[in-house]
């Protein structure tokens, strides 16, 4: 059984570190009843046991923690530095996106490596973050055709939304580069890279590195840089 | 051991699920029928959550190398033992060498295998369920192939038992589904509401342990079907531009942007999951405690079935 949480019905920084700090709440608090729960843009569906909680308790008990669910109520974040190889070759809209903004490539790659960006939620595919953050400057609405395959680390702009594929899926961001690390990797322990709430930042890398850091990764021998 | 001469279409080895990652973007897997997955351990005297096999519209052929019990569950389909016709929904035991088949389901979609000990495939984030697109898990994050060997936990020979008439479920012409209407009911028009609960709707045959999706009557938005991306249960029924409903089931993706007109109670997932393409279906609104009682029935009878759970034994 589940029941949603709504926060608000806008994609903001404000409506979503509600919706983070109020599955904070309720892990740190253990609400009893909540078996699992999955934050996104501006609500939070909690997954229950109706055998452990009723209806009505359960829904009291969430509205007394999203009275408490503000900007403070959570931990420092991490920061995650992911290395972005912005090259045509994996850029496959990086001129595109440049001239449609009236940006030179290296002025595009500037603002967007040097912005820091939050994971709002991971969904859909495995590992997958949706993130905010873009600079008002880059802004650019989704591709009118989506692609059916883009492969997976591609980065992707798509209106104030940021993306970077954890997998090969359809999708219909701007891409502007690669990752070779991967969010995504169901041989690892941990099969997934970011979390909700993970604070990001790109290093622009050119293709030789980006071929040494693929090997690294291949060999399993890669650690991202998080703090 | 047993050896794996022919898988069938799509054969998955399963647990009961991995809750907890929906966060991450992992769906908990595990079978669409829990309940016929679940007597199908008891009556080999496995424990609940043992790992056995899920198989879709036909089952596998295989040979085990070692004594063992199997029991076949879920859709109705004819079990031979080299050759000769065996009893589904029945304890079955098996000795080094003998051949199994499980032809093509008659009536249903979903079959389970299980195997007295259990399938010993390792456990990835605390389950042996297969999460085909995410190839995570079960026998190397795949369906089975062809000469795939897997191997059984060792385990004492059951007594040899059958499920009763009344614990083997019917499997319906045209089920009625219970759904709980929203969360964004009212997305929807109100002629969309009743064409929805009107039905009927026909099952397709691109439906898969993602998604039952179904066509029939029109359902009509009210602003759109699109709405800001959230989080996914089991059993929500997206409807997206093209007015024809998906069942979201247990490999779903954990977030979506289509507007979602119900849920199919958790009781009832294993129902649908059994209909076969080309069947119909028909909902039912229920409201949120009358969920929570059909729940607790369906518990109740879960737990009671096949004589009960049986005690976990550590893993040989």
């Amino acid at each position: 059984m589940a029941l949603c949480v709504e926060l608000g019905d806008e994609i903001s920084a404000e409506v979503n570190t509600r919706v983070r700090a109020l599955e904070f709440l309720i892990q740190a608090k253990g609400l009893p009843g909540v078996v699992e729960t999955v934050p996104s843009f501006r609500s939070l569906l909690v997954y229950y046991d109706p055998g452990q909680t009723g209806f009505d308790a359960l829904c009291a008990g969430l509205g007394e923690l999203a009275e408490q669910a503000t900007t403070a109520t959570l931990p420092p974040a991490r920061l995650i530095e992911l290395p972005c190889c912005y090259d045509p070759e994996f850029g496959l809209d990086l001129l595109a996106a440049a001239a449609r903004l009236g940006l030179t490539v290296d002025e595009l790659v500037r603002i967007h490596a040097g912005a820091e960006y939050v994971v709002y939620f991971v969904g859909f595919t495995p590992g997958l973050p949706y993130m905010a953050g873009v600079p008002e400057r880059i802004r650019l609405p989704r591709l009118e055709t989506p692609r059916v395959k883009v492969p997976a680390g591609s980065v992707g702009l798509g209106g104030a939304q940021y993306c970077i594929y954890s997998v090969e899926s359809p999708g219909g961001y701007w891409l502007l580069g690669r990752t070779p690390v991967r969010l995504y990797d169901p041989e690892a322990a941990e099969p997934t890279l970011l979390r909700p709430g993970d604070r990001v930042r790109m290093r622009p890398i050119d293709r030789t590195e980006y071929d040494a850091i693929a090997a690294c990764v291949t060999a399993r021998t890669y650690a991202p840089v998080i703090t | 051991m047993i050896r794996v001469t022919d898988p069938g279409p799509q054969t998955t080895v399963q647990d009961l699920g991995r809750p907890g990652q929906l966060r991450y973007g992992i769906p908990p897997s595990g079978p669409v029928d829990v309940r016929a997955f679940t007597i199908a351990n008891r009556l080999v005297g496995n424990p609940d959550g043992a790992a056995g096999l899920e198989c879709t519209l036909m089952g596998p052929r295989f040979t085990v190398e070692t004594a063992c019990a199997i029991a076949v569950t879920g859709a109705e389909a004819p079990v031979t033992i080299n050759g000769s016709p065996a009893e589904p929904w029945a304890t079955l035991a098996l000795a080094p060498g003998d051949t199994v088949r499980v032809a093509a389901a008659r009536a249903g979609v979903r079959l389970y295998l299980a195997f007295s000990g259990g399938l010993d495939v390792p456990p990835v984030l605390g389950s042996r369920a297969t999460y085909l697109r995410g190839r995570l898990g079960g026998f190397h994050g795949r369906a089975l192939k062809r000469d795939d060997v897997l191997r059984v936990f060792r385990a004492p020979m059951p007594a040899l038992r059958a499920a009763t008439p009344a614990e083997i479920p019917a499997l319906e012409a045209e089920p009625e589904i219970r759904v709980v209407l929203g969360p964004q009911a009212d997305r929807f028009t109100a002629e969309g509401v009743a064409a929805f609960l009107g039905g009927p709707f026909e099952m397709l045959p691109q439906s898969d342990r993602m998604g039952a999706r179904l066509s029939g009557p029109r359902i009509t938005h009210t602003r759109g079907h699109d709405i800001i991306s959230d989080g996914i249960a089991l059993g929500a029924i997206q409807v997206p531009g093209d007015g024809q409903p998906i069942v979201l089931l247990v490999d779903r993706q954990s977030t979506g942007g289509y507007a979602k007109i119900a849920t199919v109670g958790s009781f009832d997932i294993g129902r649908i999951g059994q209909v076969k393409p080309g069947q119909r279906v028909r909902f039912r609104a229920v409201d949120v405690a009358g969920a929570h009682r059909l729940r607790r029935a369906w518990e109740t009878s879960l737990a009671a079935v096949a004589g009960g759970p049986v005690a976990a034994v550590p893993a040989a």
